[in-house]
């Protein structure tokens, strides 16, 4: 048995994991550690700009993968640096395991330099965290961590870890457990019987039924049952924010994003359908609007999750189903199978003609800019999936620009959109984009951006040049802070609080060769596809891309507050 | 309505301050709170008192139960059960007074258990409402000092809260 000191039981303990890579920053608290990285040459360290970026790379590696992140930061501020990024994976369901520094054990609760309280800290946003105490338990708590994150509801696991704790001096034998059990954690697996059974009756007798499908589908990789299953019965079908990809978005059965900017025919058909089966999805407030007893209303509802706590949280469901969302699927699709009765088609042909007519008023149409030089943000996101074939890894930050990726950029496949739904993280784009890219070297990581969001983290342009990552930054740049005035001329007479800079705003393209990047601005409608064109041509380099676009433009449809989802504002001049 | 939960969960640090967390963080009533060890010592038990409708002692008996140090809970109001709590409170005791707070305490079955020529210590156990009418039939110009330990239950018959 190998005789190994704390900091070297820690990354012996994450290869025996099977992690390659780690995002972080060193400092004080964790020298020991970085002294046991750089001897050894399994795991792979990042070193970021700032730890929060370290939080969004491992962030992007783990949506982008399916495998746990992970993070290496310091005590103190290294910690609280994290902190944003750990909430984001919390919010998402994101398996994530972040190590801290923290001082030594003798003086922890002294205010020592650099001391947080990191487990206290991050109590309310982790799944679990842990503080070492002997060197000895290293192991095991790094086997608890990762089992603890990536199974059940996925999400951040924090391992504190004194500095003395990782001594060189002091050596320990090391053997990695194989297995792990834990009297108080158990995982949900399948799901009741008898409630998939009752969920599959309602579904065969549904005569206008609705598949809502969220992040969880992607979470629990079950994007291929849940399509098998949605053709099987040939039912309507939305994702959330979080769920796009989960169901290819270029099939006729997918009725577009649904929520607060949803499409007219998916917030449609939610309102009006008479069985609701959730898959992986929570009923947030973004989904349901505001008043939640109008959500709904002729619904029969099936929530599928493997968090219980999720079910009828909001939303009182009328059959809840515990359960992995594949081995819930799997068993619809055998019950299915052996039922010797079938869908009602007739009820569903006039189901389809209904959303067929709600589909007419086509509301994702983009009005060109009568000047026929002003770019419109929405002919961006679709010029860009024209060029990659829709076939890209997309990152996006928070605002205008990711609403409009999430609506025009049609993801085919789970784990391709990448943006942080729960928190609304502003600065996640970026470093999202790193780790999609260290995760997949050859695909095409494209950020798309706003330059309100990007300058947020813009200091890892830095890191994207030390390790040669070609990331594709397209900013939607609109010299303003856009749903932030969206909503100040909607709710707020148009006074613009605090949300224009235009004349402090960086040259972009200047910033970006600055750092070594190329970058390209675009400002003219004819120029849009020859340009990126040419940005998608450098497959080597770091394009930024500054688009300058119409800065008045809304996101629309949007829901009408304390409606219910049929009250949609469509344009500037219509709602419903 | 008021329910009595009680946990078994690891006795290990930080545990306590995840139960208390979710709480406040959730926006969740306590009205009372007490934890010890147990007869084995790798667990705690805690035992706390809230109030709410269906709805939300569902959502936290569920959120507690996703604490990874929460073992085991039971929500004892849901089944016959036994609750008591156990209250120290010292009273001004002078003159013909002295008699009748004694007599008071003994309807209570309480103890008095320390005394000086101007104070009693008395000790009362039971429901938290038996607690609350021995304050009140003392009346509060007398009464000097509470220390009330939180309410302590254990479900009725055979049931058990045990691993």
């Amino acid at each position: 048995m190998d005789q190994l000191s704390g900091g070297e039981m820690l990354i012996r303990a994450l290869h025996d994991e099977g992690v390659n890579i780690i995002f972080g920053y060193p400092g004080g608290a964790v020298l020991h550690i970085y002294d046991a990285i750089f001897n050894q040459d399994k795991v792979e360290h990042i070193l970021v700009r700032h730890e929060q970026a370290a939080t969004h790379a491992a962030d992007g590696y783990a949506r982008s993968t399916g495998k746990p992140g992970v993070v290496l930061v310091t005590s103190g501020p290294g910690a609280t640096n994290a902190i944003t990024g750990i909430a984001t994976a919390y919010m998402d369901s994101i398996p994530m395991v972040v190590i801290s520094g923290q001082v030594e054990s003798r003086l922890i609760g002294s205010d020592g330099f650099q001391e947080t309280d990191m487990v206290g800290v991050s109590r309310p946003i982790v799944k679990h965290s842990f503080m070492v105490r002997r060197p000895e338990d290293i192991p095991l708590i790094v086997k608890k961590a990762f089992h603890i994150a990536t199974t059940g509801r996925p999400g951040p696991v924090v391992i504190d870890v004194p500095k003395d704790v990782t001594d060189p001096k002091d050596k320990f034998p090391y053997q990695y457990p194989d297995t792990v059990k834990m009297r108080s954690y158990a995982v949900p697996d399948k799901g009741h019987s008898g409630q998939i059974k009752k969920a599959v009756e309602a579904l065969l007798k549904a005569k206008r039924p609705m598949i809502y499908a969220g992040g969880g589908v992607i979470q629990g990789n079950g994007s291929e049952l849940l399509t098998t299953l949605t053709r099987k019965l040939g039912f309507p079908i939305t994702n959330t924010l979080m769920g796009l990809g989960a169901y290819p978005a270029s099939d006729k059965q997918f009725l577009g994003m649904l929520g607060m900017h949803g499409t007219y025919e998916a917030n449609m058909a939610m309102h009006y359908c008479d069985v609701l089966l959730a898959i992986g999805a929570r009923f947030d407030d973004r989904v349901t609007n505001s008043d939640i007893s109008k959500f709904c209303p002729d619904a029969t509802i099936l929530h599928v999750d493997i968090d219980p706590a999720s079910i009828s949280k909001t939303v009182i469901v009328d059959v809840p189903i515990v359960g992995s969302v594949v081995s819930v699927l799997e068993e619809m699709l055998s019950q299915l199978e052996s039922s010797k009765q079938d869908v009602d088609k007739p009820s569903l042909e006039v189901w389809w003609n209904q959303i067929g007519q709600w589909r007419e008023k086509d509301s994702l149409h983009i009005n060109k800019c009568e000047d026929g030089v002003t770019i419109k943000p929405q002919e961006v996101v679709k010029a860009v999936y024209e060029i990659t074939k829709g076939d890209a890894f997309v990152s996006s930050d928070v605002g205008q620009h990711q609403m409009f990726a999430a609506q025009y950029y049609g993801f085919d496949k789970p784990r391709r959109w990448i943006n942080s739904g729960g928190l609304g993280t502003m600065g996640f784009g970026l470093p999202a984009a790193m780790g999609v890219q260290f995760a997949h070297p050859d695909a095409v990581s494209v950020c798309i951006t706003g330059e309100g969001s990007f300058q947020m983290n813009l200091q890892e342009l830095a890191t994207c040049m030390q390790y040669q990552l070609p990331i594709k930054v397209i900013c939607l740049n609109n010299r303003a802070l856009g749903m932030v005035k969206q909503w100040q001329d909607m709710q707020y007479g148009g006074r613009y609080s605090h949300s224009t800079y235009a004349d402090s705003l960086p040259d972009f393209t200047k910033l970006a060769e600055a750092y070594g990047h190329v970058g390209i601005k675009i400002d003219k409608v004819a120029d849009l596809h020859s340009k990126l064109q040419e940005a998608f041509a450098l497959k080597d380099k770091l394009v930024f891309v500054d688009v300058w676009v119409d800065p008045d433009e809304h996101v629309y449809p949007m829901a009408i507050k304390g409606g219910s989802m049929k009250d949609m504002i469509l344009s500037k001049t219509e709602r419903t | 309505m008021r329910h009595i939960i009680s946990v078994l969960m690891e006795n290990e640090p930080g545990a306590l301050s995840r139960v208390v967390g979710l709480f406040s963080q959730r926006n969740y009533n306590i009205d009372s709170l007490t934890v010890a060890p147990t007869e084995d010592r790798s667990l705690s038990r805690l035992t706390l008192t809230t109030h709410g409708d269906d709805r939300r002692i569902e959502q936290i008996t569920k959120h507690l139960n996703k604490i990874v140090d929460v073992v085991k809970l039971v929500d004892l109001t849901e089944g016959a059960h036994i609750e008591r709590e156990l209250m120290l409170i010292k009273v001004k005791a002078t003159g013909a007074q002295r008699a009748e707070i004694k007599r008071t305490t003994d309807v209570f079955r309480g103890q008095i258990v320390d005394l000086t020529s101007n104070v009693f210590s008395i000790q009362l156990t039971g429901k938290s409402d038996k607690l609350d009418s021995f304050i009140a039939a003392l009346g509060d110009s007398i009464v000097l000092e509470v220390a009330r330990t939180g309410v302590s239950g254990i479900s009725r018959g055979e049931k058990v809260l045990s691993l």
